[in-house]
This record gives structure tokens, C-alpha cells and sequence, in this order.
């Protein structure tokens, strides 16, 4: 096992020991950050496809982090209320089973990813940042504007969706359910990165036509991979509007893309287990900064420059050296 | 039966016109060496055959079809296999991670690539950045015969390799001929070229201005459009 791999079962192991540590403590309150560090962990996976096995910058993901939130919410809203979310083409009813809302907010986001991608990857570099980030901040605008789903207040559904055969109102539960997700999610990108397909992509990074050059199209590589990302990072804005039982266009802003960009950062670019690391740093230092002061953020900034300077690899990087030695 | 055949082509990287009617002709497991100084347009023409580089008049004409308007990995897939320029490998994947995103189904595979080049045998799981000059040159191309190309372009292939190094690139060379692959070769070594290729095109200002066999590339010609 490299060191890598070890690193990785690490953080793993960290992460589920914290919750059932917390479990058997009783912390109900230090079950729910860890399930926020997974879900979090997820959305940081999702992005880490594109931003750091493809190279491009997207600044904009809070919208499909806020699309499977708000597809969550929508269909929790409207079984509650027994009203059909639509009836033409056909009648689509609410749903309260996760297992019947995840599919529906990976779709959304998904089909959302598919349309940005297409557009915003005709450019590159600052500008592909910015069209990324205007195309977020349009679907940030509309969730404001449009009152029946809360605009901006948001909507709640007070009750948490159900999962077969688990109760979802034990923390507990919960966070087997994120956690589980998360380690397929990781599974999944580590199937795709070692694929010709993942293979084309990490290539198209450091040079596009020497991938034209062997007869693949980087466009469609990006695209796919544009796709794959934002239905991941949809799936972990479902997981974390069940978990605040809360969605608000807050999970659509531009902090949102910018703090799913800091888990990444943070814990290594283009490397499997970096999205965990970020995710796991950031909500320690958020639970026990934010204690002694509101303005841990500008700590985290000053931890973000210098891991940005000192240590290009992130926090993975940090311990386990560079990647392929 | 003619594999390539390039008529009259022009180009020019923006404003500047870069050829000014360069013709070709390849036939199937021919080895033709494209020449000339300098900035006279070899790897230009070269980027114009795969479609880097749009042509901006002529007919390019491959394996039976015309190239014009094709965006340049259907030119590839079609089966140029090009070799670029200056060792080009994927820096940040490993031998095997390069050779494997290239590959499409056909007679090369990773055990022929091996065996050409033993040596990239060995470094299988090593990153491509690490290897040598001459072992990145190998891994490339490897990496175009993976893609199973009808014609195999080397653009400068041995260009500041050293002497043995360049001996073994020369003999891979030879084997894939007697192999009755079709190659297209940019180099600048009179000797090594005579000893491979059937015929030769020389270029002069984006011009193809003598086409003949190799043996008929007499120290006139030479002298007058190579400096040699």
C-alpha cells in the first residue's frame, strides 16, 4: 500500500471512527458535523473531477449543489402538501423516499451541467470561470425571484425524507447513508480517472492536441466529465437539504462554489482523497475556530494562501508527498 | 495504391502565409521523407495534413477521402497517427496510462509496442516526465502505433537525441517498414533517411519543389535546397 492509499483509509476510518465515537459519547451535535464533512466531502469529489483531474476552473457548481437541493425540497414540499409538482406532460407526484428523490436531483442537476457545460466549454481559461460563474448566478437570481418555492427564504419540509429500512431521523443513520454515498461517489471517480476515458481527460489537462492528435475530442471528454460532476455534486446538495430538512438560495451562491472550490483546494487538487481531507479540515476548523471567534474565515483564508504556496498538492500532498513518484 | 495525396495545399497562421502549394503523394507501405531547411514549412505541412491547422487552399486527399473541413481527431481516427515534434508525451500520466488512452483496436497492441521498444517494457508504471529523452521519444511513438494508424507521421523524431539513442529510434524505424507500414518521415539526417525512405519531397518557402526517389536525390539537389 503506498503511502497515499494509506492516507486514504486514514481519513476514512477518521471520518466514520468521529461519528461512532460520537454515537457512543452521545454527541448528537458531533454526528451531524461529521455528516456535514461527507456531504460536503461529496460535493468536493464531484467538483474535483473537473477541477482537478480535467483542469477546468468552474465557478459555478453551487448551482448544481442548489438544483439537488431544491429538486429535494420541491418534491419533500409538494408530498407534503399532496399537490402534483407538475401534471403536464405527465403528473409527476411528491415524494418523500430519498431513493425516489435522488435520481430526480441527479437528473436536474445533471441536465443543468449538461446545458452550462456545453456552453461554457466552447471557452477556456478566466473566461470559462466567469461563464461558469454568470450561469450559477442566473439560477441564483431565479430561485430569489420565484415566490412559490419560498424565494428568498427559502423552503423547509420540517420532516426528513425516508430511506427503506433505516430510520433517517437517527443522526446516526443519517450519516451512514452520506457516508455510504460518498465512499461509492469515490469509488466511481476512481474507476473513472483510471479509464481511458479519465486517462483522456487528466491528458486533455496538459495538452489538447496532443489528445487530438490521437483521435479523441476534448470537448466531449469535458463535457462527459462536466456532466459526471454536477450530477455528484446535485446528489450531495439532496443529501445536505435532508439534512437541514432547509433549502435556500444560499446553497446556490457564488460562496457555495467558492467554499465546494476550498475543499478541494484545501486537501489536494486531482488527488482521489483531497475533496475528504478539505472537507474534514474545513469543518474542524470551523467547529472549533468559529468558537473563538466569528472571523475564523479569515484564518481559513490565511491557511488557504499558504497551503496554495507552500503546498500545491494540498493537504494530501502534504503528507503523502507528491503524486506518482 | 495511393494512401496520401496532397495537391497544391496552401495555409498560413493568420496573416502570414506559411505554404504556397506544397504537393505529395504516399502510396501504401511507401516510406516518403519530407525535407527541406530550416522554416520551410515541413512541420507546418505536417500540421495541415492532421488537421492542426486549417488548409487555406489544394486538396488534401487520405485513404480515400477529402480531409477539407474535418475537425482534426476525425482526421486521426481515420488513421493518421502522428508522432509530434519534440517528444510530446502526457507528462503527468505513466508509460502505461499513455500508451492505454491512445489505443484503438487493431493489429498494434501493448505487447508489439513493447517489443519494439523493450526498454518501454520496463517503465511501464513509471510517470512519462521521469523517463529520458529518447525513452519519451519511443513512448510517443508508441503511443501513435497504438492508435493503429494506416500512416505514421514522425515529425523530427530523432531531433536532439544522442547518437545511440538515435540508432535505436532509426532501427524501430526500419523494422516498422519491413513491417509494411506506411510512414511519412520529417528529419534532417541525409544518411539515415537514405538508407529508409523510397522517396523524397523537398520543400523550399512553402514550396514542394523536387519530388523524386531517394536514390535519385543527387548532391545537386541536395546542395541547392538543403545546404548540405
Amino acid at each position: 500500500m503506498t503511502r497515499e492509499a494509506a492516507l486514504n483509509a486514514a481519513l476514512f476510518v477518521a471520518l466514520i471512527g468521529t461519528a461512532l465515537v460520537a454515537q457512543a459519547l452521545g454527541e448528537g451535535f458531533i454526528i451531524t458535523l461529521a455528516t456535514k464533512a461527507a456531504i460536503f466531502a461529496l460535493a468536493g469529489v464531484g467538483l474535483n473531477l473537473v477541477l482537478g483531474y480535467g483542469g477546468l476552473v468552474s465557478f459555478g457548481h453551487a448551482a448544481f449543489f442548489g438544483l439537488g437541493g431544491y429538486a429535494t425540497g420541491i418534491l419533500a414540499s409538494h408530498a407534503m402538501s399532496g399537490v402534483p409538482v407538475a401534471t403536464l406532460p405527465f403528473t409527476l407526484n411528491g415524494s418523500t423516499e430519498m431513493l425516489a428523490i435522488w435520481p430526480l436531483a441527479i437528473a436536474a442537476s445533471g441536465l443543468a451541467a449538461l446545458a452550462i457545460g456545453a456552453l461554457s466549454l466552447r471557452t477556456s481559461g478566466v473566461y470559462f470561470i466567469m461563464v461558469t460563474l454568470a450561469f450559477a448566478q442566473m439560477i441564483y437570481y431565479l430561485a430569489i425571484s420565484w415566490p412559490a418555492y419560498g424565494g428568498e427564504d427559502g423552503l423547509s419540509f420540517y420532516v426528513r425524507n425516508t430511506f427503506p429500512g433505516l430510520n433517517t431521523f437517527d443522526p446516526i443513520q443519517f450519516f451512514a447513508i452520506c457516508a455510504g454515498l460518498l465512499a461509492a461517489a469515490l469509488g466511481l471517480v476512481a474507476v473513472l480517472t483510471r479509464s481511458r476515458f479519465g486517462l483522456a481527460l487528466r491528458a486533455a489537462r496538459q495538452n489538447e492536441s496532443r489528445v487530438v492528435a490521437v483521435g479523441i475530442r476534448p470537448y466531449s471528454i469535458r463535457l462527459l466529465a462536466f456532466m459526471l460532476s454536477g450530477m455528484i455534486v446535485g446528489l450531495a446538495g439532496s443529501l445536505y437539504a435532508d439534512l437541514n430538512r432547509f433549502v435556500s438560495p444560499a446553497m446556490l451562491s457564488w460562496h457555495m462554489s467558492g467554499e465546494i472550490m476550498v475543499f478541494v483546494i484545501l486537501g489536494g487538487v486531482g488527488r482521489l482523497f483531497g475533496p475528504v481531507a478539505g472537507a474534514l479540515a474545513y469543518i474542524a476548523l470551523e467547529h472549533l475556530l468559529g468558537g473563538v471567534s466569528d472571523y475564523w474565515q479569515a484564518l481559513l483564508g490565511l491557511l488557504l494562501l499558504a497551503i496554495v504556496i507552500y503546498a500545491p498538492g494540498g493537504l494530501i500532498g502534504l503528507i503523502a508527498g507528491r503524486r506518482h513518484v | 495504391m495511393t494512401l496520401l495525396e496532397m495537391s497544391g495545399v496552401t495555409a498560413a497562421y493568420g496573416p502570414v502565409q506559411a505554404l504556397f502549394g506544397v504537393d505529395l503523394a504516399l502510396a501504401e507501405g511507401e516510406v516518403v521523407a519530407l525535407m527541406g531547411r530550416n522554416g520551410m514549412g515541413k512541420t507546418t505541412t505536417i500540421r495541415t495534413l492532421t488537421r492542426l491547422l486549417p488548409a487555406s487552399g489544394g486538396t488534401i486527399r487520405f485513404a480515400g477521402r477529402d480531409l477539407a473541413g474535418l475537425p482534426a481527431h476525425r482526421a486521426a481516427q481515420l488513421g493518421l497517427g502522428l508522432v509530434p515534434e519534440g517528444r510530446r508525451c502526457f507528462a503527468p500520466l505513466s508509460v502505461a496510462e499513455n500508451l492505454a488512452v491512445a489505443a484503438r483496436p487493431g493489429a498494434w497492441t501493448l505487447s508489439g509496442v513493447t517489443e519494439l521498444f523493450p526498454r518501454l517494457g520496463e517503465r511501464l508504471g513509471q510517470n512519462a516526465r521521469t523517463l529520458s529523452g529518447g525513452e519519451q521519444q519511443m513512448l510517443a511513438i508508441g503511443r501513435a502505433l497504438l492508435t493503429n494508424p494506416r500512416l505514421l507521421i514522425l515529425d523530427e523524431a530523432t531531433e536532439g537525441l544522442a547518437p545511440l539513442v538515435r540508432q535505436e529510434i532509426w532501427a524501430a524505424v526500419r523494422r516498422l517498414k519491413s513491417g509494411g507500414m506506411s510512414i511519412l518521415l520529417v528529419d534532417k539526417s541525409l544518411r539515415e533517411l537514405a538508407a529508409v525512405a523510397d522517396r523524397a519531397v523537398v520543400l523550399e518557402r512553402g514550396r514542394s519543389v523536387w519530388a523524386g526517389a531517394m536514390a535519385a536525390l543527387t548532391p545537386e539537389v541536395t546542395d541547392r535546397y538543403l545546404g548540405l
